[in-house]
């Protein structure tokens, strides 16, 4: 049965389906529907719900919670994700699996509360230090962030990482019809886990490692855990078709305004395909391995100055044009405009 | 065979310690130990190390262990307690993790009265990197960032971390301590255990403060460290029960 | 087939709760729908409105800020902010009580419905809001007032008593 719901409040709902028993926050707009829900519903389900007292410490109770094997999420926007990057970094070093609702508002700085893809390389480069990636799901629709958000505690738990769900303020704050799947729950090796420990060795959860060829070890085994999560869990769709001139690309709600636009290019004789990276990281390099050859441009669109065009770029590697055409500050684009960019590009203006 | 008469606690590992010669880190690990191995609770307790010195107190504590980011113990605590509540939670963390970066974690752990038990062992200096000024050294002290001596005019008078978390209304028992002599180390066990004893009966958010040396940062002997705890720190820290929510303090 | 609709008014005067309910009503008659709210500062005491898009096939953008199928607006401000992007020929279904001037578009359909002086008069003027679907149900084939029915009986159904009262006020608009 489809229900009508908010982005903000379908992953709160999604998460406690899901099997979620924790969560740890701290009041930002345009993210407060979520830690609003989980204050009403995660008691009742038999979870526990803090508001921390800053996203540092919500992170760090999120590390404490994950360390006990429990599913715990925490959700915030553009600033507070940047204090939680110190705790993001120490959940990759320590391993420990956890999701992240990040919905982003405008930047740099304090800025504005109206949607925004600035965020882009805070999700897929992180700000914390040291070499490690995050998964990140950028979901178009209500519809997909619950399915994602389901899909990210199952894959934080397989790899042992803490997985992001990446939005904009509006496809938290708009509603549409939501279908809750039965989530996907295995079991995963848990003998790491602290508390309750009866009779088992002790474990030690940490990050700290002082000897130079260990530490080196630890990081390339965890670049092997990287490998996998590439070759298994990468996800992009393409509607890019031989005949196509124009190859479109965008993620998360903008994706929608491209399709619009596509529809607009079509029906003025300009044929084009949308190319949709829905993880983020690993990014989707095999979709621009085999465009076919009526392909002569890629126009990458982003409520930004320019983030995913560079993961664009590599992917392409010289063998195409890549256009781009971004608002930002919170400015959306309609599809017209994105259609009229693409119309100046095919006709060499 | 002879009888045993003193043996090390069960609540230690066999790593050798790594602290400095001097240093009553290991001694403050020693009556942790035994109030863990006493209170029979040492299979589920959960010790989380913090930055600092005792960074490294994950490899001494037998039992099972979380190393935190700097400051942030408290808050890493709070998260296992609330998944975990049958797991007896601790922090362990010096002057420079819980009362300068850490403030606002061990704050707001002590308002929501989490029932989790913090060790802070205060010797008013940063000793892990190398002896710097904390928010707990005392007026004149030299250290590395204070090398002419703490002055008041530009750094403040030294916190008394005891004194202001006793002010949260939701903190339940908060004792100062020494670590210094024989006779202050029986005071100091009963302490710690006492912090142990309320988590497991449920009753909230337990701190006891151990004053303590560092003779390299202080660059003295360890005897004359000592001495600088019973003549220098012990007036401006004065030991003592700061809040007892369990008993009425007169 | 696509309607795109805006709804605007004060704060208070029930007009993102309007587009719920016309949402989840082309929601339960099989529709794709999307309702995307203004959100932030604007929301607080000042205009409010939302914007709900209903579909045969699937939505692109959630926002609609061009090309108004209909309009739905109960102050004045939100016909001098949102009747320009009214398309040629769209609809208009404005709150006469407090929009009083005839409105400044010849080519857009328009149907008046005395939204807050009936809600007054029933002594609930937080009903104003449910008075405006009498105007869709006289001006549109959106919805038949069975469906609305059948969708409020559902969003009311631990408080049959506020089913009654609102049902009252669609029925008074009519």
């Amino acid at each position: 049965m489809k229900v009508l719901m908010k982005g903000n409040e379908a992953v709160s709902e999604a998460a406690i389906r899901a099997g979620c028993k924790a969560f740890f926050g701290y009041p930002i707009t345009p993210q407060n529907e979520i830690p609003e829900y989980m204050s009403q519903k995660m008691e009742a389900s038999g979870g526990c719900f803090v508001q921390a007292e800053s996203e540092v410490a919500a992170i760090n109770m999120i590390y404490g919670a994950a360390t006990t094997g429990t599913r715990v999420m925490t959700s915030s926007s553009s600033p507070g994700i940047a204090l939680k990057q110190e705790g993001i970094s120490f959940m990759c070093a320590a391993d420990l699996p956890c999701l992240i609702v990040s919905v982003s508002r405008s930047g740099p700085g304090l800025a504005g509360i109206l949607p925004s893809q600035g965020d882009y390389f805070q999700a897929t480069r992180g700000g914390g230090n040291g070499d490690y990636f995050i998964p990140v799901y950028a979901p178009n629709g209500v519809q997909e962030a619950t399915d994602f958000v389901q899909k990210a505690f199952d894959v934080a738990e397989k790899y042992r990482t803490p997985v992001m769900v990446l939005v904009d303020g509006m496809l938290g704050q708009m509603m549409e019809p939501v279908e809750f799947k039965k989530p996907v729950i295995n079991e995963y090796d848990k003998s790491w886990v602290v508390g309750a420990r009866s009779g088992r060795e002790r474990n030690v959860i940490n990050s700290l490692n002082l000897l130079p060829e260990s530490l080196e070890q630890t990081n390339i085994t965890r670049f092997r855990k990287y490998d996998e999560i590439i070759a298994n869990e990468t996800l992009f769709e393409s509607t890019v078709a031989d005949g196509d001139e124009v190859a479109v690309v965008a993620y998360g709600t903008p994706a929608r305004i491209a399709v619009n636009s596509i529809e607009e290019l079509r029906a003025d004789g300009i044929k084009a395909g949308l190319i949709r990276p829905i993880t983020l990281w690993p990014f989707p390099e095999a979709a621009f391995a085999k465009l076919p050859a009526s392909v002569k441009h890629i126009v990458v669109v982003e409520l930004s100055q320019g983030q995913m065009v560079q993961d664009v770029k590599l992917a392409v590697g010289g063998r195409l044009p890549v256009h781009f055409y971004g608002r930002c500050g919170g400015m959306v684009f309609e599809s017209s405009e994105i259609a009229g960019q693409v119309k100046k590009i095919v006709r060499g203006e | 065979m002879g009888k045993v008469v003193y043996e090390k606690s069960k609540g230690l590992t066999d790593n050798p310690l790594s602290y400095c010669p001097g240093c009553l880190h290991g001694t403050i690990h020693k009556l942790v130990a035994e109030s863990l191995v006493e209170l029979e609770v040492l299979d589920r307790a959960v010790t989380v190390a913090s930055v600092g010195c005792s960074v490294v107190a994950y490899q001494f504590f037998n039992c099972d262990a979380v190393q935190a980011a700097h400051g942030r113990a408290p808050a890493v605590a709070t998260g296992i307690k609330r998944v975990s509540p049958d797991s007896i939670v601790f922090t362990y963390q010096g002057d420079g993790d819980l009362a300068a970066i850490g403030m606002a974690e061990i704050v707001h752990a002590a308002h929501r009265g989490e029932n989790i038990t913090v060790i802070f062992v205060n010797n008013g200096i940063y000793g892990m990197t190398g002896g710097q000024m904390a928010p707990t050294t005392l007026i004149t002290q030299k250290t590395s960032t204070s090398p002419f001596g703490r002055k008041e005019a530009t750094t403040g008078k030294p916190l008394k971390v005891s004194e202001m978390i006793a002010q949260i209304p939701s903190a339940y028992y908060i004792e100062r301590v020494s670590a210094h002599t024989v006779p202050h180390l029986v005071k100091a066990k009963k302490a710690i255990k006492k912090a142990f004893e309320n988590q497991i009966h449920g009753k909230g958010f337990s701190m006891v403060e151990v004053l303590s040396t560092c003779s390299i940062g202080w660059h003295m002997t360890p005897v004359e460290s000592l001495s600088h705890v019973e003549n220098s720190m012990m007036p401006y820290f004065p030991l003592g029960v700061y809040k007892d929510e369990g008993e009425v303090i007169s | 087939m696509t309607t795109r609709m805006v709804f605007s008014g004060f704060g208070g005067q029930g007009v993102l709760t309007l587009g719920q309910i016309i949402a989840t009503i082309a929601m339960n008659q099989g529709k794709e729908v999307t309702w995307m709210p203004s959100y932030g500062p604007e929301m607080r005491g000042g205009t409010a409105n939302c914007a709900v898009i209903v579909s045969d096939g699937p939505i692109g953008s959630p926002q609609v800020l061009v090309d108004i199928d209909v309009l739905c607006a109960l102050n004045k401000p939100s016909i001098d902010k949102f009747l320009p992007k009214v398309r040629p020929g769209g609809m208009v279904l404005y709150n006469s009580s407090l929009i009083t001037d005839a409105l400044p578009r010849s080519d857009v359909d328009s149907v008046a419905v005395d939204a807050t002086n009936i809600a007054s008069a029933m002594g609930n003027l937080r009903v104003q809001n449910m008075v405006m679907i009498a105007g869709f149900l006289k001006a549109t084939d959106l919805f038949s007032i069975n469906e609305v029915k059948a969708t409020l009986q559902d969003k009311f159904a631990s408080n049959p008593s506020l089913l009654d009262i609102n049902l009252a006020a669609i029925q008074q608009g009519m």
